[in-house]
């Protein structure tokens, strides 16, 4: 699993970071997105799909070929 | 109870796409099938009323999800067939083509209709913002417009008002309220919204009543205020609330009222859910009826019901939360800033404009807001946890 963010998208919810904490965090001064792991180890996987899923801008691209 | 071996969701937008998402993300292998009224695949709603009408984007850019990964879900998307009638008994959707469609579980994500003033039907320059369409449409009419009237001080009026102004439009925004969101910010921070839009030289009328859209040779040329005054404009948007799209469900034997009333369980009927701005669900924690017109809660609450499908059996209980962004500011709110809540200024300063604000109603915590600082925000949200549910409930 490879993970892109398009920080223009990103309006600083923060549910990724609830979902996967290990894989996201926020910029302190504005609150975009920060990817602290483009491709995570399986474990996350499930978590990533969700937060994915969920994130209120559509800023958070999976591919899922290896 | 059993899996159903199919799985229908009438919206193509926000909550129907995330009720497939979090099927298949939860394991669900059955037939899936999507029906969209507009004929666009699955896009993104906040968009439209900034970058979108801005021109900032490309209509493209705000489509929710690549081919590829629409594809990928392995659902079936019937586009531009808008559902039309529902039989709770036989769990069949009727589309306005004649399709017939069942599913062993039926999901209603249907969103809203924007409401309309009375007033002259078919008036040109007079327009409403809740599809694509829509936004186009505007965006089209302000690049040549010098004056707009936004009528309407919730937060879509004050976005359209904020993007219609940076697009170079003389723009009037005109709302019943002392300040714009005076609702759902509390009467300090929409103060501090108003000072924003005054600054950047949005003209507020507030506290000012709309009597009717004045118009000539089948054109709108104005709003005609409660006081008789008339702004002129040659472009007015109707930003006045929407009310859930159920007309198609009249007769179906479901209770409407205010959206489709579901259970904790967002459960209409047996095999029958809700998901998203058409669900008016029994909240748990606060123990009424609630109706959320949100972003997030589409994604939370369609996640919910494909739990609840899949028998997982969860009260759907969620914090609400929502977020605007206007000129520069970029506000968060989680929970609900109730009436009389008394609002103290946790981390960073009201004068930087930049602050985390908290709110306390009956020496409970009942809402955490953010000006331009979203993480910090999200970080005081975990008083709000620490509450009883109940604390969120509007006072009677």
């Amino acid at each position: 699993m490879k993970i892109t963010v398009d920080e223009e998208k990103c309006c600083g919810a923060g549910q990724c970071v609830l979902i996967a904490p290990e894989v996201f965090d926020q910029r302190e001064e504005d609150g975009i997105v920060v990817l602290l792991d483009a491709e995570p180890a399986d474990g996350h996987h499930t978590a990533v799909r969700e937060a994915a899923s969920v994130c209120p801008a559509a800023a958070i691209r999976l591919s899922e070929s290896t | 109870m059993t899996t159903p071996s199919s799985v229908v969701v009438a919206g193509a937008s926000a909550a129907g796409l995330g009720t497939a998402e979090a099927l298949r993300r939860k394991g669900y292998r059955g037939r899936l099938t999507v029906l969209g009224a507009e004929p666009h695949p699955p896009y993104d709603r906040p968009p439209l009323s900034k970058q979108v009408l801005a021109g900032t984007w490309t209509p493209e850019r705000a489509r929710l999800r690549t081919r590829e990964a629409l594809d990928a879900l392995d659902a079936e998307f019937l586009l531009g067939d808008p559902a039309v009638a529902l039989d709770v008994a036989a769990r069949t959707v009727r589309t306005a083509s004649g399709r017939t469609v069942h599913g062993g579980a039926v999901v209603i994500a249907t969103g809203l209709r924007p409401r309309t003033l009375p007033g002259p039907d078919g008036l040109a320059g007079v327009h409403v913002l809740r599809s694509l369409d829509d936004a186009r449409a505007l965006r089209a009419e302000l690049r040549s417009a010098e004056r707009a009237v936004v009528v309407g001080d919730g937060v879509l009026g004050a976005e359209i008002a904020a993007t219609a102004h940076t697009m170079g439009v003389a723009v009037t925004l005109v709302g019943p309220q002392p300040a714009p969101m005076a609702r759902q910010l509390g009467p300090t921070v929409a103060e501090l919204l108003a000072a924003l839009h005054r600054e950047h030289g949005v003209r507020l009328r507030l506290g000012a009543a709309v009597d009717a859209l004045t118009g000539h040779g089948g054109r709108v040329d104005g709003v005609r205020l409660g006081d008789g005054e008339v702004l002129p404009a040659e472009v007015v948007v109707v930003a006045v609330g929407a009310v859930p799209d159920t007309a198609w469900l009249t007769g179906s034997g479901l209770t409407l009222d205010d959206g489709v009333v579901c259970d904790a369980y967002c459960r209409a009927a047996d095999g029958i859910y809700a998901a998203g701005d058409v669900a008016r669900w029994h909240h748990p924690g606060l123990g009424e009826p609630l109706r959320l017109e949100n972003r997030t809660n589409a994604v939370e609450q369609s996640a919910a019901v494909a739990g609840n499908i899949l028998g997982e059996a969860r009260p759907y209980a969620p914090i609400p939360y929502f977020w605007t962004d206007q000129f520069d500011a970029r506000i968060h709110v989680h929970g609900r800033p109730l009436p009389g809540a008394e609002m103290t200024v946790v981390d960073g300063a009201v004068a930087d404009r930049r602050f985390v604000a908290q709110y306390r109603h009956r020496g409970r915590v009942v809402a955490v807001l953010g000006w331009n600082m979203p993480k910090q925000a999200r970080a005081h949200r975990q008083a709000l946890l620490a509450e009883p549910m109940d604390a969120f409930a509007v006072p009677s």
